[in-house]
């Protein structure tokens, strides 16, 4: 287990580093030029030259991309053009709400899938089955930026239950939640169906049957622990998805998040904070799945990844 | 039939594509004709479903709208999973270094925040419908290699396989007339599903105003212009959230129909992205 997870932590580095290579050439080849946009239309181009000397940005672009790696490796991602800070510090202002966010919606995702899930399994091909199958496909293919509008519509605006934007208590974050865990919910629903309507078929919950265990019993006992171990590998997959679908629930209900921040950064050309952020979720994202296949590990002895 | 599913997916499919090719004749009026006076009139019997914040017909602009949705979602299914499968297939035939190298790199691919990427990529692009597309076939293309270079290194193992060999076919001749023709299945229910994953992309990056410019008809960015009316008109946003959940409700119902159809007991791997 130690091996591997050296293994996999050793392979976090290149992908992160390829992560920053790739957001570094694609941030510069974003046609416009930051400072006239900082500066205006009326800037003096004296004025232009001066900050562009000022933030370094009249260096050759591999000298910037060297600066940008050797700041990496202290842990220092420069500061923001447009916000004059450090990036690491907005990056830390902004992460807990969207990972806020992210977990919320994740939670609202479980509450919905493994009820309609683990029903669907157990009445397969029912009525019950082909509703929660119903529900699975409408949460995949509701799109989140009409969902968000039309839930403020209703909850918000006609029957004022919820605010309609910002972040500030437990009440704000339920209709972003909402629309952001919707779409697992669907995804999971179909996961958690079928990976345990495949462990009620096994001959170890016929044995578990035969020996007198009640099928509430069984099920709960032997078959949810199985059946739901490959559903802990999408949770952990999809946790990435959730931090960058954020980007549009964050947008819908000016939720103070990464999101929000990094499409702001992207408009303005604030290089080193659109560098930072996405760095920041790709290593979150790598992280998380290595996480998830940690756990795997650990629920499931006879995965043996020392051999792999 | 028993398999409703498939059979709403496909109606659905044909509906879309009828309509998008047809789109001149089947829409009521000119979908950029403007009547200031009448601006965000509700749904009517001359006008079904209401007039926009510029007194354009909705029902319209949905119509011709299909033809972006159309455009984006089949362009980039042919061309994310022409790339992935060949990429793919090179990679679960030979093996090694060869897999080694696609691996790592669609693990970057993974790890970068795809819908981010898209944006990044329109940002430098310019938002223009081919750039959209390329923006979406770049993030798309990884999912299809995955998936066949599964297929394929289960798949070089069959005993046909290694006949075909020991009959000196060559390897191209092995992976173009032996292997792809059994991956095709698998291929079809994620073109389906990744169709219904490109539309919504598209309407996406058009809500957020990084994808079709106006005044061309896009849903999703006629969604992000209803966005600033749900007080006052709901219908400007409602109508092409519905047109999006229905086509891709469809498109993802033709999806599960046919793993349904093709995999009736599981045993292939068949992911959804």
């Amino acid at each position: 287990m130690t091996g591997y997870l050296l293994r996999r932590l050793a392979q976090v580095l290149p992908v992160a580093l390829l992560v920053a290579t790739l957001v570094f050439s694609l941030i510069h080849l974003i046609p416009g030029d930051p400072v006239a946009l900082m500066l205006g239309d009326g800037a003096r181009a004296a004025d232009v030259e001066a900050l562009r000397h000022q933030l370094g940005l009249d260096q050759p672009l591999w000298k910037q991309y060297v600066g940008f790696l050797t700041g990496l490796a202290r842990g220092d991602l420069g500061a923001s053009l447009h916000y004059g800070k450090p990036v690491t510090t907005l990056l830390a202002e902004h992460f807990p709400a969207t990972l806020e966010l992210a977990l919320a919606g994740m939670l609202v995702a479980l509450l919905l899938a493994l009820p309609l899930g683990i029903l669907a399994a157990l009445h397969r091909d029912g009525w019950i089955d082909h509703v929660s199958r119903f529900f699975a496909l409408l949460g995949v293919s509701v799109p989140n930026f009409w969902l968000g509008p039309v839930l403020i519509l209703l909850f918000a605006i006609h029957w004022n239950l919820l605010p309609v934007s910002g972040r500030g208590g437990v009440l704000s974050l339920v209709l972003p939640a909402i629309t952001l865990g919707t779409a697992l919910a669907g995804l999971l629903t179909r996961m958690v169906r079928s990976s345990l309507a495949e462990e009620l078929e096994k001959p170890y919950m016929v044995t578990a049957r035969a020996k007198g265990l009640h099928r509430h019993r069984a099920v709960l006992i032997h078959a949810m622990k199985n059946g739901l171990i490959p559903v802990i590998t999408v949770i952990g997959l999809q946790f990435g998805a959730l931090l960058t679908g954020a980007i549009i629930t964050e947008t819908i209900f000016s939720w103070p998040g990464l999101g929000r921040l990094l499409i702001q950064a992207i408009r303005l050309r604030d290089y080193p904070l659109v560098q930072g952020g996405v760095l920041l979720i790709a290593v979150t994202y790598v992280l998380v799945n290595l996480l998830t296949d940690l756990l795997y590990a650990w629920l499931d002895p006879r995965i043996r990844y020392e051999k792999a | 039939m028993k398999k409703p599913e498939l059979l709403f997916g496909a109606a659905v499919l044909l509906a879309v594509l009828l309509m998008a090719l047809f789109a001149p004749w089947l829409a009521p009026f000119d979908p950029q004709l403007q009547n200031l006076e009448e601006r965000l009139a509700p749904p009517s019997w001359s006008h079904l479903c209401g007039l926009d914040e510029l007194g354009r017909d909705i029902l319209s602009r949905l119509v011709y709208g299909t033809r972006i949705s159309v455009m984006v979602g089949l362009s980039v299914v042919l061309l994310a999973g022409l790339v992935g499968t060949l990429l793919g297939a090179v990679a679960g035939y030979f093996g090694g270094r060869v897999d080694a190298l696609l691996m790592r790199v669609s693990d970057v691919f993974l790890a970068f925040p795809g819908i981010l990427l898209a944006i990044a990529l329109v940002a430098v692009l310019g938002p223009a419908l081919r750039n959209v597309i390329f923006a979406l076939v770049i993030i798309g293309w990884v999912g299809y290699a995955r998936l066949v270079r599964g297929q394929v290194l289960q798949i070089r193992e069959a005993e046909f396989v290694a006949s075909a060999r020991v009959a000196g076919a060559s390897w191209l001749r092995i992976l173009g007339l032996h292997i792809l023709p059994e991956v095709l299945p698998v291929l079809t229910v994620q073109a389906s599903l990744g169709m219904a994953g490109a539309i919504l992309s598209e309407a996406g990056l058009s809500f957020l105003g990084l994808g079709i410019q106006p005044p061309t008809s896009s849903w999703g960015a006629m969604i992000n212009a209803g966005r600033s009316h749900l007080l006052d008109a709901p219908h400007l946003a409602l109508f092409p959230g519905l047109a999006i959940l229905v086509t891709v409700m469809g498109l993802n119902f033709l999806g599960d129909g046919l793993v349904n159809a093709l995999d009736p007991h599981g045993k292939r791997q068949i992911t959804v992205r």
